[in-house]
């Protein structure tokens, strides 16, 4: 017998598993997954989703708990217009920082005028040596401050991952509610899940020595999210 | 791991005099239980959202071999392989055949419980594999020569900032420094190195989404992400029981996580893991494994512990423990500590082989008052207690005293004469002070407290004379 039959067959046994209630029961699990309910979802000054109303850009609640939260968890926030002010943007930021105007960026945002802010791009994966990796991202959640990505071909997971500065672009139109927002959003524009969503609050941090909060264990020591206001 | 949990009470006592850890404990106690408490005042209704939880675990282990069936089907869909382990060993061995099979030297690993139950780092080692702890206080227990963890969460929570000072000095061959950021970034660089060259990377599942076949990953340091993005190949390695139906239900779980963890509104880091990289996707691994395991869980299903199996591994239950405040995790003797583990170690292990456990906690519900996921602890832990009654594994002494005690009880003339007996014979001890310092048949008791001494007459004259 393998494992798995021996595993399965004992804990059928335990439920005293038969053919009439195992057919209930796989009915049960098909109406619990088609019926995705919902738990309990805290009130955010606005419940209004990217779902519910694209058109409302930057909804004014979800925009500012964004950003409360992004700060609460050691992030800095920046606003500018649109996709065509962000390269300025990022680059008086590095600037600000002392940190050398080159950066690798996600495919998806090669379009961008990068050269013309004086910044220079490697549009790919990251590598171990590259310091600042720019991301977009699929959507924002309002609730935690916490920004979603989805990899792809386009949006590598390792461009917010290696570098030790993460810079995001975070279009106003993309902060929703919720968790619960981000999958509903991602079920109709994707189908399917790709093989990796992020959920991103903050630089990384360990607190295993004395309790001592310290950014920047593994991943990124500084979070900036440049908020599209107009996008 | 082996466990030691029937070497309780010595080990409880041996952390009791030892200054180091009762030190940390004492600079830890009550972080974690402020923090938590803060943090769940953002939700609207905490108490609606536990309840929640609670049905979404209690869904899945009710049907819990037609939710496997399920995500073994979701996940193989998107490319991966199930794996299915009755015991430690089966681990081991799935493990290190995976490794062979993808020709890897080396395997960076992410925290992962069951790893701890399988002693999988000592089977890497001797099949040739190097094991990399890459959460930071894991990597400190492996560098101290593979010492067990203390907390499910904060692993190195017993230990001081000089002794990992020390540590660090002696294995990276580097000048010693007290400074924390310091250390920790001395740790970064060199575990970034491992994280680049390892071919493999290990890691637990905080859930198994049945929806999609997909691993929830949380961690705040963001080597969950490491793991599953560089090395060519991931191994997912879960208990049978980490299953949800939906991404709804790991929202809803995933605003109980953290806060009751570490008392933050989310981890820093969030991942949902599914299938394998795409040929033009630049990272991530080309091949997935889920090692579902059994490990004793099984013979819980459908038993009077059933609870036990919501268990979603936050470790609010021991934050808020007196006892576990008091002697850290290690005393527990195996991989969880505090009352999730006073339950869980006799469960899985044995209830001959961990006698002390069920006894080791106060039953003043602390516990059962702060798990998301509303685990009744105390009246599990006293279930565990009339098992072993049953079962006639308390000490002989024990049972003959109950006996003893059962026989006088249910005669009631006898009852109040040994009552009136032990009243006279206390207040004489007390020679009118009011307590009695130490008790010869209970010496023990007496060790660190006063016995209140009975102030005369037992509540059967007093209620006699009252009725009269």
């Amino acid at each position: 017998m393998t494992s798995r039959d021996d595993i399965l067959g004992r804990v059928r046994a335990r439920l005293n598993r038969n053919p009439e209630n195992a057919a209930a029961g796989r009915a049960a699990i098909e109406a619990t997954l088609a019926m995705r309910a919902q738990g309990p979802c805290p009130a955010i000054d606005s419940q209004k989703s990217a779902l519910a109303g694209r058109q409302q850009a930057g909804t004014p609640p979800l925009l500012e708990r964004l950003v409360e939260k992004s700060l609460a968890y050691s992030s800095t926030v920046d606003r500018v217009g649109t996709y065509a002010e962000a390269p300025a943007a990022v680059a008086r930021y590095l600037a600000g920082l002392n940190l050398p105007l080159q950066a690798v960026i996600w495919p998806a945002l090669a379009r961008l005028d990068w050269a013309a802010a004086g910044l220079t791009v490697d549009t790919r994966g990251a590598e171990d040596h590259d310091l600042v990796g720019i991301s977009g991202c699929f959507c924002a959640i309002a609730e935690t401050g916490t920004l979603m990505l989805v990899s792809g071909p386009d949006t590598p997971a390792s461009v917010s991952l290696l570098p030790e500065t993460h810079i995001a672009l975070v279009p106003a139109s993309r902060i929703v509610a919720g968790m619960e927002e981000g999958f509903a959003l991602a079920r109709a524009e994707l189908g399917q899940l790709p093989r990796a969503v992020n959920f991103i609050s903050g630089p990384s941090r360990t607190g295993d020595i004395e309790q001592t909060i310290v950014l920047g264990a593994h991943g990124p020591y500084r979070v900036h999210l440049i908020l599209l206001v107009q996008e | 791991m082996k466990s030691r949990a029937h070497r309780f009470k010595e080990n409880a006592a041996a952390a009791l005099a030892n200054p180091v850890l009762q030190a940390s404990m004492r600079k830890a106690k009550g972080k974690f239980v402020d923090k938590r408490a803060i943090a769940i005042r953002e939700i609207d209704d905490f108490e609606a959202t536990r309840e929640a939880a609670k049905q979404i675990r209690n869904r899945v282990i009710e049907n819990l071999d037609l939710w496997l069936e399920k995500f073994e089907e979701t996940a193989t869909a998107r490319g991966a392989t199930v794996l299915w382990a009755k015991d430690g060993a089966e681990i081991c061995r799935h493990v290190v055949d995976v490794a062979k099979r993808h020709g890897v030297k080396k395997a960076v690993k992410s925290k992962s419980m069951l790893s701890e139950e399988a002693g999988l780092n000592l089977a890497l080692t001797a099949a040739g594999i190097q094991p990399v702890e890459t959460d930071l206080g894991e990597y400190i227990l492996q560098i101290n020569d593979n010492e067990p963890p203390s907390h499910i969460i904060a692993p190195v929570v017993h230990k001081s900032l000089d002794e990992v000072a020390d540590l660090f000095a002696k294995t990276h061959h580097t000048p010693r420094k007290t400074d924390i950021p310091a250390l920790t970034r001395e740790a970064r660089e060199v575990l970034r190195e491992h994280f680049l060259t390892a071919e493999m990377g290990i890691s637990g599942g905080n859930f198994l989404i049945a929806e999609t076949g997909s691993v929830a990953l949380v961690t705040n340091e963001g080597n969950g992400r490491m793991v599953t993005t560089l090395p060519k190949v991931h191994v997912v390695i879960t208990g049978i029981e980490k299953v949800i139906p939906t991404l709804e239900d790991l929202a809803t779980l995933m605003r109980l996580l953290p806060r009751s963890a570490t008392g933050q509104s989310i981890s820093n880091y969030v991942s949902v893991l599914t299938g394998v990289k795409r040929p033009d996707e630049p990272d991530g691994p080309e091949h997935l494994y889920f090692i579902l395991v059994d490990n004793g869980r099984a013979e819980v299903v459908g038993s009077e512990f059933q609870d036990m199996l919501r268990c979603i591994r936050c470790g609010a239950c021991m934050n808020h423990c007196p006892v576990y405040q008091t002697i850290g995790g290690q005393a527990y003797g195996w991989v969880y500590p505090g009352p999730m583990g006073s339950v869980l170690t006799p469960l899985y292990t044995g209830l001959e082989n961990a006698i002390d456990l069920p006894h080791a906690g106060t039953l003043c519900n602390q516990c059962g008052v702060v798990c998301p996921v509303k685990i009744p602890l105390p009246e599990l832990l006293r279930k565990l207690r009339e098992k072993q009654v049953e079962r006639h594994l308390r000490p002989w002494f024990e049972r003959l005293a109950f006996r003893l005690w059962a026989w006088v009880a249910s005669r009631p003339g006898l009852y109040g004469l040994g009552a009136r007996f032990a009243a006279r014979y206390l207040t004489w001890l007390a020679d009118g002070k009011g307590s009695i310092p130490a008790l010869g048949l209970a010496p023990e008791w007496t060790k660190g407290r006063d016995f209140p001494a009975p102030e005369g007459k037992t509540f059967r004259e007093l209620y006699a004379e009252k009725k009269q």
